[in-house]
């Protein structure tokens, strides 16, 4: 039994056809990622395996943990063990980051305690993401998603918008979040640059072009492929 | 001097704003004085209430605290003893000779029914003074208990901080023994001497058919600062008060915080005026208010009389719910042209973008809303009681019980 299992999903996200039949699997342990050109539908994909009402699925089913989730409010996704690092989480003025990671962690497996490795020190009383620069909201994002402790860590693009230094930071811990002390936590992550591929070992790679898996294999050569020819198709 | 003729004509004046009072309805309220004694030996039901309101019944962490019930003076203590005094407003008149010059100088007697009721009476209240010179450390206390069905609660309190001192004040009102249908007044004075500080939290409590109406005014001297943080959490029949301060000395400043929900068939109508009456004063009203299918205003006047005159003010609502109405007024007059007063609004729901996220945390929906809500109502606001989250909390779960 895979830990994820997407079956002909068909989702509409703004009132447009954005996902029209996608399939895939995130096996236990397994590191999966996702390449597709800008607006092909990766984040929505994301959202819809969130269960965030932005991806409103039409056809298709989500299966997690051999549990049909498709209809499931998002709480109960995470309470199964789905976390997510968003590429521009909401601001949420009057909600301080401390306290949205300790009930991160009530509700999860995960700890508190660990803003200092991830210079957060001084972020804990400011409003959630309210102000933060690029590489302090991955940063906000992996300190939240360290206190969940996900069976399945979704991140979407956890290079993008972030400094060289901050790469390394979250780079290695995200490979700390997967690793997880041998225990190997599956994760499915979206890159446009690969880049994150440095940090991480990566069992399969997919390509999304117009809302459809048009390949699946090995990431490296997946990412060599799409470094010499491209994606075929127009980079919006 | 005031004209006794003439506050007996304002008995019949109706209040500037909001929906109007008959108070022959309600029976003046008991004025014998008896003694609680330790409060924490009272019963649970009413130490909750006190709680619900922050006022401590074990009197930790508090200078001083004085309550009344109805209109009689219960209890009164002071640990801060040097600097502070504190007791009831006609012992102060009957002890002090000058605190005669402070009753009825802040306000008219004649400004509406209201006042002049008060007045007639010869409403008791609490009286506090700090001495100049004086900082206290720990916040006093003081709990208006209305406990009479058709009851009128009508009191006249009286503060006074003395130049260069500094007191934190955290009143609660509320009903208790399962009062309902009563009227609460209470007329405030506040007076800052020069270079003085008051920090005025005041959490109300009342009950679905309470009418309240506070009337409250700030006389402030130079470089003082006067901060008011005014909560209404529980369902109330109707609520309506416009606090003024007067910033007569040059470099006063003051901040109106007034933060309502309005549940259900309640019906608040809020704000403050500040009147920026020296050179070089400053001040911010801010209103938040999230109706959950109540009546609620939310007025702000900035007055600009003198040169160098900056004030903000700022109005956020929430509209949890359909069935009520949320208003913002804001009105800003400059009658000198070196002034600096601004304001903004707006009116919306929570984003759904804002609960999922939280959701995706693995909060449950009503979770993730009282979240959201809870710092809506308090963020960027310091020196609030401990217990607030709670308060906020419960009254959150109280308006979503109306479902």
């Amino acid at each position: 039994m895979s830990l994820l299992e997407i079956e002909d999903l068909h989702v509409e996200a703004g009132g447009r056809k954005i996902l029209k039949g996608v399939s895939l699997t995130v096996e236990e342990g397994e590191t999966c990622v996702l390449f597709g050109p800008n607006g092909s539908g990766k984040s929505t994909l994301l959202s819809a395996i969130m269960g965030f009402s932005s991806a409103k699925v039409t056809q298709g089913r989500i299966i997690f943990k051999g549990r049909d989730i498709t209809g499931l409010p998002v709480d109960a996704r995470a309470r199964l063990g789905i976390g997510m690092m968003m590429q521009r989480p909401p601001n949420v003025i009057g909600v301080r980051l401390g306290d949205l990671i300790e009930v991160a962690a009530k509700n999860g497996h995960g700890s508190t305690g660990h803003e200092g490795e991830f210079r957060m020190d001084s972020m804990m009383d400011r409003d959630v993401n309210v102000g933060f620069s690029g590489g302090e909201i991955k940063r906000s994002e992996m300190l939240q998603l360290t206190a969940q402790a996900p069976d399945l860590v979704m991140l979407d693009e956890p290079e993008s918008g972030v400094d060289l230094e901050s790469i390394n930071m979250i780079g290695s811990k995200v490979r700390d979040l997967i690793e997880n002390n041998g225990r190997r936590t599956s994760a499915f992550v979206i890159t446009h640059t690969g880049q994150i591929m440095d940090f991480i070992d990566v069992n399969k790679g997919y390509i999304m072009i117009d809302g459809r898996i048009r390949s699946e294999g090995d990431p490296r050569e997946v990412l060599d492929s799409i470094k010499a020819h491209g994606y075929g198709v127009d980079d919006e | 001097m005031t004209d006794r003729k003439e506050v007996e004509e304002a008995l019949g004046k109706r209040a500037g704003f909001g929906s109007d009072v008959d108070i022959e309805r309600y029976d003046e309220g008991a004025k014998d004085s008896q003694d609680m004694g330790d409060l924490e030996k009272l019963d649970d039901n009413l130490q909750q209430r006190m709680v619900n309101v922050g006022v401590m019944p074990d009197e930790e962490n508090r200078d001083g605290t004085i309550v009344f019930v109805n209109n009689a003076l219960s209890h009164c203590s002071n640990k801060a003893q040097d600097g502070l005094v504190i007791m009831s407003t006609q012992k102060a008149m009957e002890t002090y000779d000058w605190a005669k010059d402070y009753s009825w100088r802040a306000i008219d007697p004649t400004k509406d029914k209201y006042t002049a009721k008060t007045y007639l009476e010869d409403s008791d209240g609490y009286f506090i003074y700090v001495k100049p010179g004086h900082h206290l450390k720990h916040p006093v206390q003081t709990c208006m208990m209305l406990g009479q069905e058709r009851g009128l609660q009508n009191l006249h309190n009286i503060v006074v901080v003395g130049d260069n001192a500094s007191i934190d004040v955290v009143t609660g009102c509320t009903t208790v023994h399962g009062t309902n249908d009563a009227l609460h007044v209470g007329v405030s004075e506040m007076y800052l001497g020069e270079n003085s500080s008051l920090a005025f939290t005041m959490i109300h409590g009342w009950n679905a058919k309470t009418a309240v109406r506070p009337r409250t005014n700030v006389v402030m001297e130079k470089n003082s600062r006067y901060v008011s943080n005014y909560f209404i959490l529980d369902p109330v029949g109707t609520v309506q008060t416009f606090p003024v301060a007067f910033l007569n000395g040059r470099g006063a400043s003051c901040n109106f915080n007034t933060m309502c929900i309005a549940h259900e068939r309640s019906d608040i109508d809020t704000g403050g005026c500040v009147m920026h009456n020296a050179p070089n004063t400053g001040s911010e009203i801010v209103s938040r208010n999230i109706t959950y299918g109540g009546k609620m205003v939310a007025r702000g006047r900035l007055v600009g009389n003198a040169p160098g005159a900056k004030a903000h003010l700022e109005c956020n609502s929430i509209v949890l719910r359909d069935g009520g109405s949320t208003q913002s007024i804001p009105e800003l007059v400059a009658t000198v042209q070196d002034v600096d007063l601004t304001h903004e609004a707006a009116v919306g729901r929570i984003a759904e973008d804002q609960i999922e996220y939280l959701m995706s945390r693995g909060l449950a929906e009503d979770e993730a809303v009282s979240m959201i809500v809870r710092g809506f109502l308090t963020g960027n606001l310091e020196g609030l009681p401990a217990n607030l989250k709670k308060e906020i909390d419960a009254a959150i779960e109280k308006a979503n019980e109306g479902d």
